[in-house]
């Protein structure tokens, strides 16, 4: 098992890291040459004393494309908590046809993340959008708006997909760790007259919280990586451009495979410091053993 | 008040349902029009038209697409159970030195971002000489899915009372009879969670399968849909579009459907929580 890791993992993450440092290209993988940090950051002279800097480190659509990836995963990952703890609470009731209401619910969660870019580009599509009409109708809005391919939304059309899609993920990892809270716990309460409100504040909380810690870290990874709702329902567009796509998009497209190599271990590094960050704020007792 | 409380509830659980479930009654709804029928908004069915599904099925590789996933999917899913399963059981029960270490190793890999080590794959991939085949896919996609079924394994099975496995040991039953006999049908409910988690992640994957695979009749099917395109941009064909993403995710559904009970009915079923 270790040893499988390790070739699909550990020994590709190390040959990333040292394209990054060569001049590679997507036709001569084999005689990539060593040349130190010029893929992050070069000073480029031109000669007369002036010069200019390059590199990823120097490159605007590098630092707009951090910041996309982690507004991104920022707000999806809030609300997708804030919604998949309501899911999690409301099924986690006894009501008729329980069964049903859950299965129905882990429906976005089965579809393809590329059917649901698609889905959801369709039904935002700017004249023959449902999204549109629906909202003409309710008087939400006075004309159609191009969700997908203006600036200013469409951001928020690719927030919608994912929360849509990965709510339920959350809920569902949620409703695992609220269903080990045994009954008694709450009989008690009930006895005792305790206010639902408080009952879930001190007993439902505390207890699902590690639960709802690594159902948050585990979103929270898969957010910050980001790639196909974005390749797919917004290509070419910085407002929505995340590391993830500026990296493929180098390393595949524009036949700069160093570069995006680079990119792409810059991208480990983030994801590592905000995993570490989160680790070391959320206390996880990781194998501690108990 | 308790009437009111209990229609909140239920309108609460409206609103989950719309939400969950109209992209998806739309998509069909869309599948089922064509021609101009397709560009008029409606929000109930009105018309029964298959004509985009024999158009998506009948013509080019669309339904070779589909079978590539499933073989794809079913592989990754039936190595990584096995795999995890054996790894889980030593990391949860066996004590040895680094169990630690080894555990948050599994974590740190689990925590790779696909595109981090793509460049690394692609390169290992060729080398291989698995590049265009199914085989790069399923070796690559072991990359999300083993760390993810080795670390729920391992959480669950830690959970397990120790003694049940105690009585084991006293009745003399090898470690390989504790896995099959004792731990599996335990570990059942979790076997089918994680099982179908890592189905579903093979089954969307992206990235890989769009950088692994170059000719179309090897394509999985969220590739072949993300590359369905009219004569111009302008001109999507939104009705096969829909019809394909309808066909693919049918018999995920489907599997929810089934799973779904055995999911609740494991994680309710009182034997474990003891």
């Amino acid at each position: 098992m270790m040893l499988t890791l390790l070739v699909v993992a550990g020994w590709p993450l190390a040959r990333t890291i040292w394209f990054g440092f060569t001049d590679a290209s997507l036709g001569n993988l084999d005689e990539a040459r060593w040349v130190g940090f010029a893929n992050y950051l070069e000073w480029f002279d031109y000669g007369d004393g002036e010069g200019e800097w390059f590199g990823l480190l120097a490159d605007e659509q590098w630092w707009r494309a951090v910041w996309n990836t982690l507004y991104f995963a920022f707000v999806t990952v809030s609300i997708e908590t804030a919604l998949g703890l309501i899911i999690a609470l409301a099924l986690n009731q006894k009501f008729p046809f329980r069964g049903l209401v859950r299965a129905a619910v882990l429906i976005p969660w089965a579809i393809p993340t590329i059917v649901s870019a698609k889905m959801w580009a369709w039904m935002l599509n700017d004249q023959f959008g449902i999204i549109n009409d629906l909202f003409l109708r309710l008087g939400l809005i006075s004309a159609p708006v191009a969700w997908v391919a203006s600036a200013d939304t469409a951001m928020i059309a690719v927030m919608i997909v994912d929360i849509w899609k990965t709510t339920p993920f959350m809920a569902l990892l949620i409703l695992a760790g609220l269903q080990m809270i045994p009954e008694d716990i709450y009989e008690a309460a009930r006895v005792d007259g305790v206010h639902p409100l408080k009952v879930f504040r001190e007993v439902t909380l505390p207890l699902v919280a590690p639960a709802l810690l690594v159902a948050v870290i585990f979103r929270a990874l898969d957010a910050l990586r980001v790639f196909d709702i974005i390749y797919v329902m917004t290509p070419n567009n910085s407002e929505t451009r995340t590391m993830s796509v500026l990296a493929q998009e180098n390393l595949f497209q524009f036949d700069q495979f160093a570069y995006g190599s680079a990119a792409s271990t810059m991208l480990f590094l983030v994801v590592a410091l905000v995993t570490l960050g989160y680790i070391r704020v959320a206390r996880l007792d990781l194998g501690s053993g108990r | 008040m308790k009437a009111l409380k209990a229609a909140g509830f239920w309108a609460l659980i409206a609103a989950i349902l719309l939400f969950a479930l109209f992209p998806f009654y739309y998509a069909i709804l869309t599948s089922l029009e064509s021609g101009t029928a397709i560009f008029t908004p409606n929000y109930l069915p009105e018309a029964f038209d298959l004509s985009n599904y024999t158009f998506v099925l009948g013509q080019g590789v669309f339904g070779r697409n589909v079978l590539n996933s499933i073989l794809v999917a079913t592989l990754t899913v039936a190595i990584s159970l096995g795999l995890g399963l054996t790894a889980a059981f030593a990391l949860a029960r066996i004590p040895f030195r680094g169990r630690g270490l080894m555990l948050m190793t599994i974590l740190s890999v689990s925590m790779f971002p696909q595109i981090a080590v793509l460049a690394g794959l692609f390169e290992t991939v060729r080398a291989l000489g698995l590049y265009n085949s199914h085989g790069a896919l399923i070796f690559s996609y072991m990359i999300f899915t083993l760390p993810f079924t080795v670390w729920v394994l391992t959480t669950f099975m830690r959970d397990l009372p120790k003694e049940v496995e105690e009585a084991a040991i006293m009745d003399g039953a090898s470690p390989f009879v504790i896995v099959t006999r004792v731990f599996l049908p335990l570990m059942w409910p979790a076997m089918a969670t994680t099982g179908l988690l890592a189905f579903i992640q093979a089954w969307n994957e992206f990235l890989f399968a769009l950088t692994f695979v170059s000719s179309a009749e090897m394509r999985t099917a969220p590739v072949a849909i993300a590359l369905i395109s009219g004569a111009s941009a302008q001109e999507t064909p939104w009705g096969p579009i829909m019809a394909a993403s309808v066909t693919v995710t049918m018999p995920l559904v489907i599997l929810v459907l089934i799973f779904q009970r055995r999911i609740v009915a494991g994680l309710t079923a009182g034997g474990v929580k003891g």
